[in-house]
């Protein structure tokens, strides 16, 4: 693994025609996304560039404090962002600050554990990121999801509680309502993976020089390692925020119009 | 008394819902009656701790209902809501979750009737049945229970005139043949004469009369 390939500017910069297409669809359809369009060009080349001197500055120190330090931004970042998606859910953001960093750290661990990767930064730093991404946005869908439900079916819940039940017990169907939407994108996509679509760390592999071999097998690491990290984010995100929406005398709180 | 109200004053979304409501509830048939928006459905929230009173007492048999288990309390003083919301599954799959709640082996035939249903809707899915079966299935749902109590909002509101009779007297059938007090909560003064002996009167969030049914209600002319 460690063919490596040089890419230039030029290059990268010819693929912005294709950018022009997804403008010209948008304004020719008027999807109104043109805007948008620009916006996730100039950010995602921003935001790229910038973490790629922070991971090469990382590479460089070789220490896991610097692994540890950029983790815990990702994570921080990654609830707020996550929070956005759950504004129906009452302080969201304690539970997914919870849910990124347990699943991150819990899987990191495990993998080095393992044996699977190395305790280094070159191997924790793609992972990791990985990780956290995936996280975020199961974690978010859930807690979306939790927020809707809750909203929507306040009268069932309510319905439930009146007869003794708990408030663990009236939310019980949608709390797993929710972890299954959280899950459901990365268990439907690991099925179809190789027949519909060809998955990216297997596509950059590829294109780096590596043979299929490598590249399927690193991509089988990556995607069972995200269904661990997702499950586990989703899990302890909705199982701490469902409990928001509850008095400890198990009565539905009074939600504040949105 | 069965409930004592002691000054209790509600607020939700901002607005006072009930304001320095003071009233007794004895046992046996009771009505909360006014009109809508009255604050009935509230005060009955408050019976069984679906909600807390921001100021003021709430007792249930002389105690103060927040000293009491709320868990133990609603399997005791069991409320039935307005609209119909059972759980996914069968109606006998509703009955059976509610009788574990309570640690119970129900007898579903017999919940069934007193509910007014036959034995045939217990394999029956709780989402296919209508307005007025659903209401019944809660009543056999919240019966499970064994509960001391039942508080009935509006039990009648969303039926045809038709199943709103019979509804009734399945009602009032009830109180013949199970020891229970019920707490009945309706816009329709005619239907607190049919159903009740004690009037607690609600308007506008304050209690503007209580007492026997025959002297609250009497219909003059």
């Amino acid at each position: 693994m460690s063919t490596s390939i040089h890419v230039t500017l030029a290059e990268v910069a010819a693929t912005l025609v294709l950018v022009a297409v997804a403008v010209a669809v948008s304004f020719w359809r008027k999807a109104d996304l043109e805007a948008d369009i620009g916006i996730a060009v100039v950010r995602s080349a921003i935001q790229l560039t910038a973490i790629g001197y922070v991971i090469e500055f990382i590479f460089d120190q070789d220490s896991l404090w610097f692994v540890f330090g950029l983790i815990a931004i990702m994570v921080v970042f990654g609830a707020f962002t996550a929070q956005r998606r759950a504004r129906q859910v009452p302080n969201a953001f304690w539970p997914l600050l919870l849910a990124l960093a347990i699943a991150g750290v819990t899987t990191l661990g495990l993998v080095v554990a393992l044996g699977i990767f190395k305790a280094q930064p070159r191997y924790l730093v793609p992972v990791g990121g990985m990780v956290i991404g995936n996280a975020m946005t199961a974690a978010a869908v859930t807690l979306n999801r939790l927020g809707d439900d809750m909203t929507r079916h306040a009268r069932e819940v309510e319905a439930t509680l009146a007869l003794g039940a708990t408030s663990t017990q009236a939310a019980a169907p949608i709390v797993r309502r929710s972890l299954r939407s959280g899950m459901i994108a990365l268990v439907d996509s690991t099925k179809t993976t190789g027949l519909i679509f060809f998955p990216g760390t297997m596509v950059g592999m590829l294109l780096a020089g590596a043979s299929p071999t490598d590249a399927v097998r690193l991509q089988l690491i990556l995607l069972w390692t995200l269904l661990g990290s997702v499950a586990l984010a989703g899990l302890i995100a909705v199982t701490l925020a469902y409990r928001n929406f509850f008095t400890p005398a198990h009565q539905l709180r009074e939600q504040p119009e949105p | 008394m069965l409930f004592g109200l002691d000054r209790v004053t509600m607020v939700r979304d901002g607005k006072v819902v009930l304001q320095d409501v003071s009233a007794s509830i004895p046992r046996g048939a009771n009505c909360v009656a006014g009109p809508s928006g009255s604050g009935k459905s509230t005060l009955l929230r408050l019976l069984n701790r679906l909600a807390d009173p921001a100021s003021g007492m709430v007792r249930y048999d002389g105690t103060d209902v927040r000293e009491r288990d709320p868990l133990e309390l609603r399997r005791e003083v069991c409320l039935v809501p307005q609209l119909p919301a059972l759980l996914e599954g069968t109606v006998e799959d509703n009955i059976r979750f509610a009788a574990d709640l309570a640690g119970r082996e129900p007898d579903v035939p017999r919940l069934l009737d007193l509910a007014g249903l036959d034995a045939s809707f217990a394999g029956r899915t709780s989402s296919k049945l209508s307005v007025g079966e659903q209401q019944r299935a809660m009543l056999a749902r919240s019966l499970a229970l064994e509960p001391r109590v039942l508080l009935l909002d509006e039990p009648t509101s969303a039926l045809d005139a038709g199943a709103r009779g019979a509804v009734e007297a399945t009602l009032l059938h009830l109180r013949e043949r199970v020891d229970v007090s019920t707490i009945l909560v309706t816009h329709d003064l005619a239907q607190a004469r049919r159903m009740a002996d004690w009037v607690v009167r609600l308007d506008e969030g304050r209690v503007v009369g209580e007492g026997h049914v025959r002297e609250q209600l009497a219909v003059s002319g």
